[in-house]
């Protein structure tokens, strides 16, 4: 039951509204299906699959709100759902940043967020795309590790001021690591996709066995400052924090307000209108767009539109809540779900051509902050870090430790290449001047 | 569909956005007093019981099932006002099954007859279509059955039958407290879980769980608009396995932290009231306070900071599935390999001792059995410095050699598989006398830290960089006030071998990670991290100022 369609989404939602006594009432079904396959050594690890379809209401008296769940769907069962939320609501403090519930809004559409090509995965097809990584790392005598994910679902909304929402969405997200048996060579890729038609794990494991190959037997270089090519995937990551998302999350205007921000200003008030990266930096986001098609309506049922956050260096937008934005007269943006950081036409193998001396990262790891003032972030490269001489990739290198804030970065930069997607985002490789490496790490 | 996209609907993570760090919670929301009802265990066993049939009679050779019910409520707020409650609920079950030699998983949230044993099935197919491509089976150590048993974390009251409105005064209260002695912001959030858990497996164990948790947290902000500074100083309470009673402060649960430093550590009590008037005068003292000089300093690490530095390059580097290359593409692997243990190497300096224990009253991992069914215990993973075991779970014990598993199995809810998870892991008591001010009196050039702060470790659990709450140079043997910018690099075998001195029992207290993530998909699970205030020789020392 996990996918309904918009007619059965909303025929649920419009019964739970006829049971409201409260001034505002809105009700969200959420429903998700879907399966994961992990490897490890070689070997399939563990799997799983998953169906869940759950109801939320949020009932408001005057400036008082309360949210009660459940997921079964009889009339007995939602009645008692939408009580619940009323008493909550009766019981709760009145929340001094209340705004009302939104009307009826327009949403763009985004058809490409659904491919029926991942929403009708089987168990067999996990276990076979699993297969081809095991067979090429078994060919090549390599060891891999790797994890496959897929969902499909739906989201529906509606309110007793007139918002209606559904959209359906999709998405494939496949990991592997690749390691030499002496345990001296490490590999990585990933790749994420709305339409799995897309998706060969075959050839993503050939580029991360690839790289363990080459980058067994490491040499060290001494920590300090160097031109890096960050891969996208230095840049953005699908389960732990990542330079860009952790900047990209920190452009709340509330917290820029209050004086706590990177774009706080000296004296009060933010940088929005300043230049603070080079003028290359161009960064947006859209739902709509075919390479990354995200939900077209946000958590709170505001539309997400296209929106540019920073253009040519200069800060754009701050997203803020709609409290936050009614109380300062700003434009009301939600945050972005994924976003687009331009770039230009170089590949990565031109990238690295057109470098005399530098560093390849494939990876960045463990990322966290240090300092909320400067956005300085720390963490270390991981499964693939290359010295890069004379336009080629000389020899591996061993690991490093990073200190360096994303805003730092962002105006050493040397080159843009073509944006790739990872972790529903658009990013290019960058080269960056002046990266700052602090300590070695023996880990590979 | 990205999980972020559900979670954000839900709109439970709003909250969280000034605690960095804190993943939302998930589940659902539903009625505060419905949390107090529970499941008859009849019920459960009859429920267990189809699916575990149903398994067997679609050809699995072994089945457990987890019928659980997750329960779990925070309460966030800033300043003046309540940002948001959110009481979840998650109720469903897991079944897990070996079929031709291979794992399969399977959760379902439709809790009948017909519902588990429709998950059961689908588990033990998705078995067989990836037992086709697998070389290798499965071994499991021995478990025998222990029947119908019951466990219960031993607590005086539960936080779910405490009034919200008594909660959120406190939290209030505790604003206060900070905005009174100067504070610009304060954010201050409570979490409670409640894990109702039923485990039955076709070994002939029927195991009923009622599992708390707690933690009260703040995050303090100093705003200087002048110089556009801002500085934050973060409670030290720690997360515990304990009901409301935490909330209750008792004289004798608090430790004065050294002379000089103002603090006070927290044993089975926390008074958050006093904690957060200190930590508004700390966040001011902090804007002003003078950056380090970086160089080589000798640590003095308060057991709330230590925890983390343990929970990383100790907790993580011997967790057996890390050493075996199971975690590999995403946490990473090990240094501590089983090669590099028949070495012999020194883990530490001759005073570290370290403990795994899933049964220390008060503590996040203490449960009577593992999510699989083991009876938990205690055992030794560093003894004089020396590494001498694993923590590990029945499907790996054969791969070294050993016929017992420690009982490390857990699952975050119904719906994700269960897998080797954290022990507590805690450094033994210093065994002669002494106190904090005793060991700080020796030091000539050092730096006392408490708190959490920034942590980062590589995927080997090799070279780490840690931050902390509050820093106090020490200098002559006497602490001379607080500094800043201050993170620390290390080795993990360096950095322990440099372990010089260690506090005794006097001073033990826990530090906790509430929310520590392992696994793909990710899981989160709770663990705590006992220590004595220990004191670590040459550490190298960075200053971390920049200018944007």
């Amino acid at each position: 039951m996990a996918i309904l369609s918009k007619d059965e989404a909303q025929n649920i939602l419009k019964k739970v509204l006829s049971f409201s006594t409260a001034d505002e009432c809105e009700a969200t079904l959420n429903g998700t299906t879907g399966g994961n396959v992990r490897s490890a050594r070689n070997a399939i690890s563990t799997s799983g699959a998953l169906d869940n379809v759950s109801l939320a209401v949020e009932s408001r008296f005057g400036k008082r709100s309360g949210v009660a769940t459940c997921n079964e769907f009889d009339d007995a069962t939602l009645r008692r759902c939408v009580q619940r939320a009323e008493e909550i609501a009766r019981l709760a403090p009145e929340n001094p940043d209340y705004v009302p519930l939104l009307g009826p809004q327009q949403y763009l559409a985004s058809p490409l967020s659904f491919a029926q090509s991942t929403a009708g995965i089987t168990p067999d097809y996990r276990a076979q795309q699993m297969a081809a990584t095991l067979q090429l790392c078994e060919q090549r005598k390599l060891s891999s590790a790797a994890f496959l994910e897929d969902s499909a679902g739906f989201v529906a909304k509606r309110n007793n001021k007139g918002l209606e929402a559904y959209q359906q969405a999709t998405d494939l997200t496949f990991s592997i690591t690749v390691r030499t048996p002496d345990g001296t060579g490490s590999g990585y890729a990933t790749a994420d996709y709305n339409d799995a038609s897309k998706f060969d794990a075959a050839s993503l494991a050939k580029t991360a066995a690839d790289k363990a190959a080459m980058s067994r037997q490491a040499k060290a270089l001494e920590p300090g400052k160097y031109t890096v090519i960050l891969e996208p995937a230095a840049l953005v990551a699908n389960s732990d924090a990542s330079l860009l998302g952790a900047m990209m999350s920190a452009m709340d205007a509330r917290s820029a307000d209050e004086g706590r921000s990177f774009l706080s200003k000296k004296g009060g008030g933010n940088k929005k209108g300043e230049k603070l990266f080079d003028e290359r930096v161009t960064i947006y986001s859209d739902p709509t767009h075919p390479e990354i098609a995200d939900l077209t309506f946000a958590g709170d049922g505001r539309p997400r539109q296209k929106t540019t956050w920073v253009e040519k260096g200069v800060v754009k937008n701050l997203y803020s809540s709609r409290f936050w934005a009614q109380k300062q007269g700003i434009p009301d943006l939600p945050p972005p779900g994924g976003f687009i950081m331009e770039g230009g036409t170089q590949s990565l193998e031109e990238m690295i051509k057109g470098t005399a001396k530098g560093i390849l990262v494939t990876r960045l790891w463990y990322i966290r902050p240090v300092d909320p003032q400067t956005l300085l972030y720390t963490g270390l490269t991981r499964d693939g870090t290359f010295y890069i001489e004379n336009g080629k990739i000389k020899h591996p290198i061993k690991n490093f430790r990073f200190n360096e804030s994303p805003i730092i970065m962002l105006n050493n930069l040397e080159a843009l290449g073509k944006p790739q997607r990872v972790a529903g985002n658009l990013v290019p490789p960058l080269k960056i001047r002046d990266f700052t490496f602090t300590s070695l790490s023996d880990a590979v | 569909m990205k999980r972020r996209d559900f979670v954000g609907l839900t709109g439970l993570a709003t909250g969280a956005l000034f605690l960095p760090g804190f993943p939302s919670l998930g589940g659902t929301l539903v009625h505060p007093e419905r949390l107090l009802e529970t499941v008859d265990p009849a019920v459960k066993k009859r429920l267990a019981d189809s699916a575990l049939n149903a398994a067997k009679s679609a050809g699995a050779s072994y089945a457990d099932v987890r019928i659980g019910r997750y329960l779990n409520q925070s309460i966030f707020t800033r300043e003046k006002q309540v940002q948001n409650i959110a009481s979840g609920e998650s109720f469903g079950a897991g079944v897990r099954v070996i079929a031709n030699g291979t794992w399969g998983f399977a959760a379902t949230n439709t809790v009948t007859e017909a519902g588990l044993a429709k998950a059961a099935q689908l588990a033990v197919a998705i078995a067989k279509a990836n037992a086709k491509v697998q070389k290798e089976q499965v071994k499991l150590a021995p478990q025998k059955g222990y029947g119908e048993v019951s466990w219960k974390t031993p607590i005086v009251q539960s936080a779910f039958e405490v009034p919200i409105a008594q909660k959120v005064d406190l939290l209030l209260s505790a604003n206060a407290k900070a905005l009174e002695n100067g504070a610009s912001f304060v954010n201050s959030a409570l979490f409670q879980v409640n894990e109702q858990k039923y485990f039955a497996s076709t070994d002939g164990s029927y195991i009923d769980q009622d599992v708390h948790r707690i933690w009260p947290t703040f995050s303090v902000t100093a705003v200087d608009r002048a110089s556009g500074k801002f500085r934050t100083r973060e409670a030290l309470s720690s997360p515990m396995g304990l009901g409301y009673e935490y909330m209750v402060p008792k004289a004798q649960d608090k430790i004065a932290g050294p002379a000089g430093s103002g603090l006070t550590g927290y044993k089975n009590s926390y008074d958050i009231l006093e904690d957060a008037a200190l930590a508004a005068k700390q966040a001011k003292e902090k804007l002003t306070a003078k950056s380090v000089t970086p160089g080589k300093y000798d640590l003095v690490l308060d057991p709330n900071h230590l925890g983390l530095t343990i929970h990383e390059s100790v907790g993580h580097a011997t967790e057996l599935d890390r050493v075996l290359g199971y975690e590999a593409n995403y946490a990473g692997t090990s240094f501590a390999t089983l090669e590099w243990k028949k070495q012999g190497k020194p883990y530490g300096s001759k005073i570290v001792n370290i403990v795994a224990d899933k049964t220390q009253p008060g503590s996040l991992g203490a449960v009577g059995y593992d999510d699989e069914g083991v009876k938990t215990g205690q055992w030794d993973i560093i003894k004089e410095g020396q590494l001498v075991d694993y923590q590990k779970i029945r499907d790996q014990a054969a791969m070294v050699g050993q016929d017992h598993s420690d009982g490390c199995c857990y699952a975050q809810s119904w719906q994700d598989v269960q897998f080797q998870r954290m022990a507590n892991i805690s450094l033994q008591p210093g065994k002669q006398k002494m106190s904090v001010d005793d060991m700080i009196k020796n030091v000539d050039k050092g730096i006392y830290i408490a708190g959490r702060g920034s942590f980062s470790i590589d995927q080997q659990r090799y070279n780490f960089q840690f931050g902390g709450t509050t820093f106090h140079a020490i200098e002559k043997g006497k602490i001379t006030g607080m500094i800043e910018d201050v993170a620390y690099q290390a080795n993990t075998q360096e950095f322990w071998n440099s372990c010089a001195a260690i506090c005794d029992q006097s001073d033990y207290r826990m530090f906790g990670s509430f929310f520590d993530g392992k696994g793909q998909p990710s899981q989160v699970s709770a663990v705590s991290h006992g220590s004595s205030t220990t004191r670590f020789n040459g550490v190298n020392v960075i200053n971390t100022a920049r200018k944007i």
